[in-house]
């Protein structure tokens, strides 16, 4: 140890270094491919971010004199009841759609690899909603999900359920929001459909010679081969489903007099009206460091766990 | 290792071309916006936010005040927007004037975004008289007004005779003023099959409505300096749990609501056409829409009335104001006064009642926050439907006299906020009237203080 840490090199070194890769013709070729992407996240990304950490310490509204608040928009946040609720229907939320949207996503990619000739026309077919505006979905909740005349409770009844009422009741607000959240697993399927096309069919014969089960291949073989694509779409989704907003606000917040309840009040909604029907924007600032700070420690539990159940090929595990 | 070096270059060179080209985009962008700019503060024109291209009404009275104040008058599409007119404002760029709901005007005069328009009055003559009482308080915050009332939308109880008739249910019995008989009628008139709402009785029109049954029940939500709220009174919390026993005694919030989110509003085949709803409060522009989609129904008006059986009228609606900055607040102040003034309204209405009149639509009238423009109107301008339309008609200019409003208060959109919150956890039944308005009081009172820190 003593060693490696004698020839490591000193600050002034590395720097040295780094300077000295600007002397060859390839560095300056690649930032100069890079430097559109730079400027692109220095002004939208980097900036507003920089921006909104520094309003999150101020009373900012636009209008009227901005103060320095100090911490107590933090404060606030970790005082504020909304903020919990809006917090804990989030996190409830992300439990229920993360897992549903992964294994319906699987599921449909498992049945589309096994489609022949139609698999271009199924492919596209489950991609479409994906492309269907969310505020668009979000009408279209309203209308399938109508618990007395709407079709899901319509079509249900024919096996004898009654079904909830979807929109009004705060114990079933969350599941039908999930199940709408579903409409779009397009992008997933395909992700998992591409995955799926890449095992080796070596491993299939050599298990199947085994005498392994179809359900015994699916688990040992199938889910390890594709287990970076399934982790890629459990991060995104997470993400996606902490960060939820325009579906809901569509179907619950809008108009001048909505029928939101704390069941879907969703984080991002609390800090929207905060921000633009409040104009508290130095509040607003902090809770979506909050939110990001969420987000930060939730992906790195992901990618440490990753590391016992995703398997990459060429990798030393 | 030439050929490679010869491709890095030819890539390289293409790469400071892209840049070059992006930053001369951006470069371009930015001069014309600065020419554009400077063209902007060189012209005398007249920057409108929340007013683009509107109907009849609308474009007949922007035609006579782009007259007024000399043409060029630029309107954006889109109705008012606070995210961008924060943006504006925040840019250093806030439009000459907007158009908004009055609810709003309070708390961004309160934050100082509104300039008080005690100059434009007195320089263009306004006479403030003719305005409605009610929506000018809504646009008085400290004593100083801060806009000019534009629209006027009053409250009556819309009754589908069809429904009282086949319920034989009698018409004196749909009054608030007689809580246990108005009741009795919501029970006679609801239909419910196989355990769901197929008929509403009598919809107290919730949560929209709530400060309407508390002032029935003898409380003002919020005081008349916009200060202080009065949610968890007594009464409020009593005028809550008796619109909540209306609605539980029909179905439930769950089968009612359902049921009504069905309803074709706006259709040929909307609720009072189809029998779907016996009666319930609503705003004086849906007499308008049922006239326009099926004159045929047989409907009646009646006036809310409280307690003490006197007619109350909740009133909302828009109006004009001039943000902080409003690089031209003269031409601003002529634009409203000349679009609220009695003769624009009456020549609107001519035009409106002329147009229905070769599509042989009925019309019937236009509800102003102007009073004498409103009488004008119904003088000059309305001829007869039917004895149906005719009756609401005179009904919904006679409730305008007891017209209240809420009053203009520095944390509008959050007391508003903390009540609908609030009448919607009853609903759903996680709260009873009593805790939803407690929390509901707790969160006004806080809004308030810190608008007003």
């Amino acid at each position: 140890m003593a060693t490696v840490a004698a020839s490591a090199p000193g600050p002034r070194v590395r720097v040295r270094r780094w300077a000295s890769g600007f002397r060859s013709r390839e560095t300056w070729a690649a930032f100069a491919f890079l430097s559109p992407w730079l400027f692109g996240f220095v002004v939208f990304t980097a900036g507003p971010m920089i921006a909104s950490a520094v309003l999150s310490f101020t009373d900012y509204s636009v209008i009227g004199t901005t103060h320095n608040v100090g911490w107590a928009n933090y404060h606030q946040m970790f005082h504020d009841p909304k903020v919990a609720t809006a917090m804990k229907t989030t996190l409830i939320y992300t439990v229920m759609v993360v897992p549903a949207h992964v294994i319906v996503a699987l599921g449909l990619a498992v049945l589309l690899a096994r489609v022949g000739r139609a698999a271009g026309f199924f492919r596209t077919v489950f991609y479409l909603p994906t492309m269907t505006p969310a505020v668009a979905v979000g009408v279209l909740y309203l209308l399938l999900f109508n618990g007395d005349f709407g079709l899901i409770n319509g079509t249900i009844a024919h096996f004898g359920i009654h079904g909830p009422y979807w929109l009004i009741d705060p114990n079933w607000v969350k599941p039908g929001i999930v199940l709408m959240q579903l409409w779009s697993v397009g992008a997933s399927v395909v992700i998992l459909l591409a995955a799926l096309m890449g095992v080796p069919q070596h491993l299939y014969e050599a298990s199947a010679m085994d005498g392994a089960s179809a359900w015994r291949r699916f688990r040992d073989v199938t889910v390890p081969m594709i287990s970076p694509a399934i982790f890629f779409i459990v991060i995104i989704n997470t993400i996606d489903a902490l960060q939820t907003f325009d579906k809901v606000y569509t179907a619950f917040f809008n108009g001048s007099t909505p029928y939101g309840t704390d069941a879907s009040l969703f984080y991002v909604i609390y800090l929207f009206q905060q921000a633009f029907t409040y104009y508290h924007l130095g509040y607003a600032s902090a809770l979506a460091w909050g939110l990001f700070l969420v987000i930060a420690v939730v992906t790195a539990i992901q990618v440490i766990g990753s590391r016992r159940y995703v398997y990459y090929e060429g990798s030393k595990k | 290792m030439s050929g490679w070096r010869k491709s890095t270059a030819f890539l390289t060179v293409i790469a400071m071309v892209s840049v070059a080209a992006i930053t001369a985009g951006l470069a371009s962008a930015k001069n014309s916006k600065a020419g554009a700019a400077a063209a902007k503060a060189d012209s005398p024109g007249l920057t409108i936010m929340g007013f683009g291209k509107g109907d009849d009404v609308a474009e007949s009275r922007a035609a006579i005040a782009i007259k007024a104040v000399g043409g060029n008058v630029s309107r954006p599409s889109g109705s008012f927007n606070d995210q961008q007119f924060l943006a504006a404002v925040a840019s250093g760029n806030p439009p000459d004037l907007v158009y908004l709901d009055r609810q709003k005007v309070g708390s961004y005069a309160a934050k100082g975004a509104f300039v008080p328009l005690t100059s434009c009055i007195k320089s263009q003559k306004i006479d403030m008289k003719q305005y409605r009482q009610a929506a000018v308080n809504e646009v008085t915050y400290k004593n100083q007004v801060y806009g000019i009332p534009e629209f006027y939308d009053v409250r009556t109880i819309l009754v589908d005779n069809n429904v009282l008739d086949q319920t034989n249910t009698p018409i004196g019995w749909l009054n608030p003023a007689k809580p246990a008989q108005l009741l009795a009628a919501a029970k006679k008139m609801v239909l419910i099959s196989n355990g769901k709402v197929t008929r509403i009785g009598f919809d107290p029109k919730l949560p929209e409505f709530f400060p309407l049954w508390a002032k029935a029940y003898g409380v003002d939500i919020l005081s008349k300096d916009g200060l202080t709220p009065h949610l968890n009174d007594p009464r409020a919390v009593k005028a809550l749990t008796y619109a909540m026993s209306l609605i539980n005694a029909q179905g439930g919030w769950n089968s009612f609501k359902s049921f009504r989110d069905t309803w074709d509003f706006f259709g040929s085949d909307n609720q009072v056409a189809k029998n779907q709803v016996g009666a319930w409060p609503m705003e004086q522009w849906y007499y308008n829409v049922l006239a326009g989609s099926s004159p045929q129904v047989k409907i009646t008006a009646l006036q809310f009335r409280n307690l003490k059986n006197q007619p109350i009228n909740y009133e909302t609606g828009s109006a004009w104001a001039i943000p902080k900055g409003a690089k031209h607040p003269g031409a601003a102040c002529t634009w409203m006064r000349t679009m609220t003034s009695t003769s624009t309204w009456l020549a609107a209405a001519k035009n409106r009642a002329a147009l229905r009149k070769a599509k042989n639509q009925p019309y019937t009238g236009i509800s102003t926050g102007n009073a004498v423009a409103d009488q004008a109107i119904y003088k000059q301008t309305y001829t007869s439907i039917n004895k149906f339309f005719d009756e609401t008609t005179k009904k919904v200019l006679d409730v305008q006299r007891f017209s209240f409003g809420i009053p203009a208060s520095p944390a509008s959109a959050e007391f508003k906020n903390a009540w609908n919150d609030a009448v919607t956890r009853v609903l759903a039944g996680q709260q009873t009237p009593k805790q939803a308005l407690d929390q509901a009081q707790k969160e006004a009172v806080a809004a308030i203080k810190a608008a007003t820190k």
